[in-house]
């Protein structure tokens, strides 16, 4: 299959982003910030290279950062590399052995891999002034390098602190020759020569996922779903997969609700198109048993109004996960001012500081016991959500983003 | 009103953080990684996690004392560690002797907890911090108020916390400007009391804002 970059159109829902949407948000001095900094590189380029224009994390952070860079001054140019089947057979066989899981690498997995890097740097020029690639599957563009400026930065979006040996050695002939990698979170680090920027995921507080709702709204996405929105509401956003551990949700539920009344919400996707989530379904409904007060709700991926006023609706968000990435269900919750109760996994606890912005738990039993504690200590609830929109505000919004690349860029090019 | 001899110029102070791939699995770990870390770390635990944090008015104060707390689950040294104040400090080398010394004498106190794996690493990271100018400049105590009220708490922590590692050094720009250029020593002087550790930078301003006002006249 021939293969080419393409060039997506960044937009969100019709409307190219612009930074002083996001006025109202953030507040005129941090808008003023960011163009301070934006200014020191005024016409100065930008390309961005990923795998995917639409779905998944990093499409979404894009389709909103390319134009916020483009409306600050600079000139972003977002390009998707193409493949075939096989291509992505492999890059996702290479995504899963990086967080770990044992892979039996074939050496033509590697030849398939380099080869539709050649084909899609044949097809692109890289002479813009801060080349930013996202993840693996672009990783070998690095070739296209000059031996002079521009600056090439590898975004990491995966925890690579423990993967196959096999997959990372191969991408090691391509990583050091960046100028610098940004990963999101300390604990999701390997050794390298070059440096590493922490650059964590965000959230838009403009999207259909985190935008404000009206009150009604959410009372007819409650009335939709049966649940009641008079007694304390426990919701858990997530796929159905084991390391969400959704029967471990059910149990906690199930030991706090002896001392508190409550309902539970288990609101997710990902059981139709994979087996196991099917069967991660099939658990937590027989864990559910005939309580009535336990809703699972299967969504279909366009759920982002209807999962925006569940979250709103909770009394408490709960992320009880056994593994994580950076968690940014939990970003959400806290951006939505919710007391959180989450697993001390992954990006889990730079977002959750324990008894500050939210509160930590390691088992069923402590998850169950924060739960009782935060439902019969409303007052300490409320300010932890304070606290942790406040921490959103500060480092997990795309505005951040925004300008932790700016600064990147200042530094790598010395303007400062 | 009384003209500066001087404007003051306020910046837009931003930060990027460098993972610098020390980490700490104990507090013997911590010890010898505070010994050999940058100045760099030593101030992005300390001065700028205040920043980070600028929204708390409790329990946080430098990313150590938050971590033996958290993580070592030793409050008595946590606490000792928060006590540390960074107005202190017009260099970062007595700083970290502090830090040193502090974990060192509750080490020999108890020995016990040196080994003891800590629920999670401590990562050690450097602040990259740039700044650049805002379009916020006084000549008067009048625009300089109107200029702290529209600035970033970024522009606060820059200006009020850490400006004292610059010159000259221990002093806030805040209260430099006020005695250099407008010759209010006494309300330079009120302003340097107001506590860090127990304000949000949200409420630092405020109050800077409120200690001013009085003065407007003069």
């Amino acid at each position: 299959m021939a293969s080419s970059l393409t060039t997506p159109t960044a937009s969100s829902g019709g409307k190219i982003a612009s930074l002083e949407d996001y006025f109202s948000v953030v507040g005129p001095s941090e808008v003023e910030e960011i163009h301070a900094l934006a200014n020191r590189l005024a016409g100065r380029s930008v390309k961005m290279v990923n795998s995917t224009a639409v779905g998944g994390g990093v499409a979404e952070i894009l389709n909103r950062l390319v134009p916020l860079l483009s409306d600050v001054g600079l000139s972003c140019e977002w390009s998707v590399i193409t493949g075939g089947n096989d291509f992505f057979e492999v890059t996702k066989a290479f995504h899963n052995a990086l967080h770990g899981a044992p892979y039996d690498a074939p050496s033509q997995a590697f030849e398939l891999f380099l080869s539709y890097n050649e084909q899609n740097l044949r097809h692109q020029s890289f002479d813009a002034d801060f080349v930013v690639i996202h993840d693996p599957q672009p990783v070998g563009l690095i070739k296209a390098r000059k031996s002079s400026p521009p600056h090439w930065v590898w975004r990491c979006h995966i925890d690579v602190s423990n993967p196959n040996s096999l997959v990372w050695d191969f991408l090691m002939q391509f990583v050091p020759r960046y100028d610098a990698v940004l990963i999101s979170s300390p604990n999701f680090t390997r050794p390298l020569p070059i440096p590493q920027y922490l650059f964590f995921p965000c959230i838009d507080p403009l999207s259909q996922k985190n935008q404000e709702l009206e009150a009604d709204f959410i009372r007819k996405t409650l009335e939709q779903f049966s649940i009641d929105p008079k007694r304390p509401i426990l919701t858990q956003v997530s796929r159905f997969d084991r390391l969400k551990d959704p029967v471990g949700v059910i149990q906690a539920y199930k030991l706090a609700r002896k001392y508190k009344d409550c309902q539970l919400v288990l609101a997710g996707g990902g059981a139709a198109d994979d087996p196991e989530g099917g069967q991660v379904l099939s658990e937590a409904r027989a864990a559910a048993g005939d309580d009535p007060d336990i809703h699972i709700l299967e969504l279909p991926p366009w759920s982002a109004l209807e999962i925006n006023a569940l979250q709103r609706a909770s009394t408490i968000i709960i992320q009880k996960s056994l593994r994580e990435g950076f968690g940014l269900t939990v970003t959400e919750a806290l951006w939505k001012k919710k007391p959180v109760v989450a697993s001390a996994v992954g990006g889990i606890p730079l977002q959750v500081i324990h008894k500050l912005t939210g509160v930590l738990a390691h088992s069923v039993e402590g998850t169950a016991y924060q739960i009782r504690f935060l439902l019969s200590n409303p007052s300490i609830a409320v300010r932890l959500g304070e606290n942790g929109h406040e921490h959103v505000r500060e480092n997990f919004l795309i505005t951040s983003n925004l300008k932790r690349y700016l600064l990147l860029f200042l530094t790598l090019s010395g303007a400062v | 009103m009384r003209v500066a001899r001087a404007p003051f110029q306020f910046f837009a102070a931003a930060t990027l953080i460098r993972i610098t791939g020390q980490r700490a699995h104990t507090l013997t770990d911590l010890l010898e990684n505070i010994r050999n870390c940058t100045d760099a770390s030593v101030f992005n635990h300390t001065f700028q996690s205040l920043q980070q944090h600028h929204f708390l008015t409790e329990g946080f104060s430098n990313d150590f004392a938050q971590w033996a707390l958290a993580a070592c689950n030793e409050p008595r040294l946590a606490e000792r560690l928060a006590s540390l104040d960074i107005r202190h400090y017009a260099y970062l080398a007595a700083l970290r002797t502090d830090l040193v010394n502090t974990l060192e004498t509750y080490l020999l106190d108890v020995p016990d907890a040196a080994q003891r794996k800590a629920f999670e690493p401590f990562y050690f990271c450097e602040a990259v911090t740039v700044a650049v100018p805002t379009p916020w400049q006084a000549k008067t105590l009048a625009e300089f108020c109107e200029g702290l009220h529209h600035v970033s708490i970024h522009t606060v922590h820059y200006h009020f916390v850490a400006a004292r590692l610059r010159e000259p050094l221990t002093v806030n720009d805040f209260s430099f400007w006020f005695e250099e250029s407008l010759g209010l020593k006494d309300l330079g002087d009120r302003i340097d009391l107001i506590d860090i550790y127990t304000n949000t930078l949200e409420g630092v301003r405020q109050h800077i804002l409120e200690e001013a006002t009085p003065w407007l006249a003069a």
